[in-house]
């Protein structure tokens, strides 16, 4: 179980790492994005790059971001997105 | 009616024609009327002038946009001293640079822990809020600040209508930002001309998206003030969150709205703008940039009912040219709209390079005359001298420093500029400024910023660096360097490195060179990638 869910949020983390640093950071050494660099408060991504993060969110795994859910708590690292997309993708745990 | 002739006084005049209508509505809800408005801004003014404020001195703001925001701008006017709005956004920096070089004698703050702005305030009296919102953080301000009894208060009456009302800090081209001093009389002339093209009544519901520190926000508050209109606060959060945007502009029934053309963009783009109506939405202005067509034809679409108005004009002039949008774009249209003719209360010319007037048909500047045209830039003689034109003895005109055209219409159409200063999100941008910023980094030799015209986002800003060690900079590091000296608006999108800037033979760096290459190394990239 945890094997699986660590693949799948490695698969989502390159994906989004991948997304940021060709949107944002072109030209950057992928090494010096981590999963805990600081995306909104290390002004990587300003309020436009969050929406086209989200939009690219949306569209790559197919579920709707709701307006408060837009915020630092789920965009501010790579690790953080991977946190939501997983629990966008599995909303019960049950 | 006696005529009002200080911009503060339109507050007190609707509080008297109407004082239990609604003046402010906060995004939770909280609403003041208008004699409650002028109470507040009564008390906080006697504050004031108990703290020492006299006619003719500066008071900053820096307190989230918010009933006590509004009270407090309004108490400075009516003490005769000038309000400068700060971004309660803007890196620590910016906003110390700016106090010192405005030499306030006041400060309205709101309680910050640690707060550098402090050292930079010297002897100015500070009125501290713990709290911003329903103007309850200004009240207990208020409630324990000075009493009576201290030093006694000057009467500020008197105040000249050509002395200024209001500073706004725009980015300066050689670093520090610079302070547009705008007088009463010049404001009030802009609110007149509005008043007269808009018609707003006191059942408006007037957006306010725009910051206090942006021009902006002059028609949002004053020109709804003048009518006894709402005005709807947005805060900065909601204002860049298009969901939530469209939602304010639906529940609170904004009927007319005001931003910079990018942030209507986005509610098309990421707004969900179908999901709801908009019954009440009679005019859409915009201004700050160039609105490209095809977001705005979208727009048109998904709103169809309003009036939309393309405006124009720098912080110094405030609007100075309007066109309105036909009610239906056509489908082949794809150059973005003109802006318009010179607006009835000032008058317009376009000059050569040598400053002579240029026939219809031939590109020039534009240039202004007029009530509306700011003071000067505080404390700075020369560029105040070198930002005018003298074409006869006493006929002085603003140099907008953007080049122009008059169509066979008789309308001008916006070409560029003859500067380095670009738009960014409506916000003006000096990209020497973003160089100055960048030569702080210990590992920079030389820096030159470019801005690239850019399908998507309108723009591209790109900083070239050489560096004086190894190793080299990430960008991430750089970015987050930026963000210490420069609002986000500014923080350069990409950078490069290169050994020497390329120069031109008498040692400048050649800029023209550097866009040329990116344009062809865009192309390239687009060849090669098709």
């Amino acid at each position: 179980m945890n094997d699986t869910s660590t693949t799948v949020d490695s698969e989502i983390g390159e994906a989004v790492k991948s997304f940021i640093l060709t949107e944002f950071l072109p030209g950057e050494n992928p090494s010096e994005l981590g999963e805990d660099t600081p995306l909104i408060t290390g002004k990587i991504l300003d309020s436009i790059a969050a929406l086209k993060l989200v939009g690219f969110l949306e569209a790559r795994f197919g579920f709707e971001v709701e307006a408060h859910e837009a915020d630092f708590d789920n965009l501010d690292s790579i690790g953080r997105i991977v946190r939501f997309v997983h629990s966008k993708l599995r909303p019960t745990h049950g | 009616m006696a005529e009002i002739r200080l911009l503060h006084e339109l507050l007190w005049r609707a509080a008297e024609a109407w004082p239990a209508q609604v003046a402010l509505e906060e995004e939770g809800g909280a609403t003041i009327t208008y004699d409650e408005l002028a109470a507040l801004a009564d008390e906080a003014g006697e504050a004031l002038r108990r703290l020492g404020v006299r006619r003719g001195d500066r008071v900053a703001v820096r307190v989230p946009k918010s009933i006590d925001a509004v009270a407090a701008i309004f108490a400075a006017m009516k003490v005769g001293a000038a309000y400068l709005p700060l971004d309660p956004s803007a890196p620590a920096e910016r906003n110390r640079a700016i106090v010192r070089d405005a030499r306030v004698s006041a400060a309205v703050l709101e309680r910050r822990s640690a707060d550098p702005l402090r050292k930079d305030l010297g002897e100015a009296a500070v009125l501290t809020l713990d709290g911003v919102g329903r103007g309850d953080g200004l009240r207990k301000a208020l409630a324990e600040g000075p009493r009576p009894g201290c030093p006694p208060a000057l009467d500020a009456a008197d105040v000249h209508p050509g002395e200024p009302a209001y500073i706004l800090y725009t980015s300066g081209s050689t670093g520090p930002p610079k302070g547009v001093m705008i007088s009463h009389a010049a404001a009030l002339s802009f609110v007149d001309w509005a008043s007269q093209t808009f018609r707003p009544e006191c059942a408006d519901r007037f957006s306010s998206h725009a910051p206090l520190h942006f021009d902006l926000s002059v028609f949002d508050l004053y020109v709804a003030i003048r009518h006894g209109a709402r005005v709807v606060l947005i805060g900065e959060a909601t204002g860049k969150e298009p969901l939530r945007l469209a939602a304010l502009i639906a529940e609170r029934r904004i009927s007319v709205w005001y931003s910079v053309p990018s942030v209507l963009a986005l509610l098309v783009g990421y707004g969900k703008l179908a999901r709801r109506s908009y019954p009440d939405l009679r005019l859409v202005l915009f201004a700050g940039e160039v609105f490209p067509v095809v977001p705005l034809r979208a727009l048109q679409s998904l709103w169809p009912a309003p009036r939309y108005f393309n405006l124009y004009g720098p912080t110094e002039t405030n609007v100075c040219t309007a066109f309105e949008i036909p009610p239906t774009i056509p489908e082949n249209r794809a150059r973005p709209y003109p802006i318009g003719r010179a607006c009835s209360h000032l008058r317009t010319i376009v000059v050569d390079a040598s400053g002579r007037p240029v026939p219809a048909g031939s590109e020039g500047e534009l240039c202004v005359s007029g009530p509306a045209v700011m003071l000067g830039y505080w404390n700075r003689p020369e560029e105040t001298e070198r930002a005018f034109l003298e074409t006869a003895p006493g006929e002085r005109w603003y140099r907008t420093g953007d080049v122009v055209v008059e169509n066979a219409e008789g309308e001008y159409e916006f070409l560029g500029r003859r500067d380095r200063m670009v738009k960014r999100r409506g916000y003006r941008v000096e990209l020497g400024e973003i160089e100055a910023a960048l030569h702080r980094h210990p590992a920079v030799r030389e820096v030159a910023v470019i801005a690239l015209p850019d399908d998507v986002d309108g723009l591209r800003v790109k900083a070239f660096l050489g560096l004086s060690r190894e190793p080299r900079p990430s960008m991430i590091e750089l970015k987050r360097f930026c963000g210490e000296i420069l609002p986000g608006y500014m923080i350069p999108d990409v950078f490069a490195f290169a050994d020497a800037l390329p120069r031109t033979s008498t040692g400048k760096v050649d800029y023209p060179r550097l866009e040329a290459d990116e344009r062809r190394g865009s192309m390239v990239e687009r060849c090669s990638s098709a």
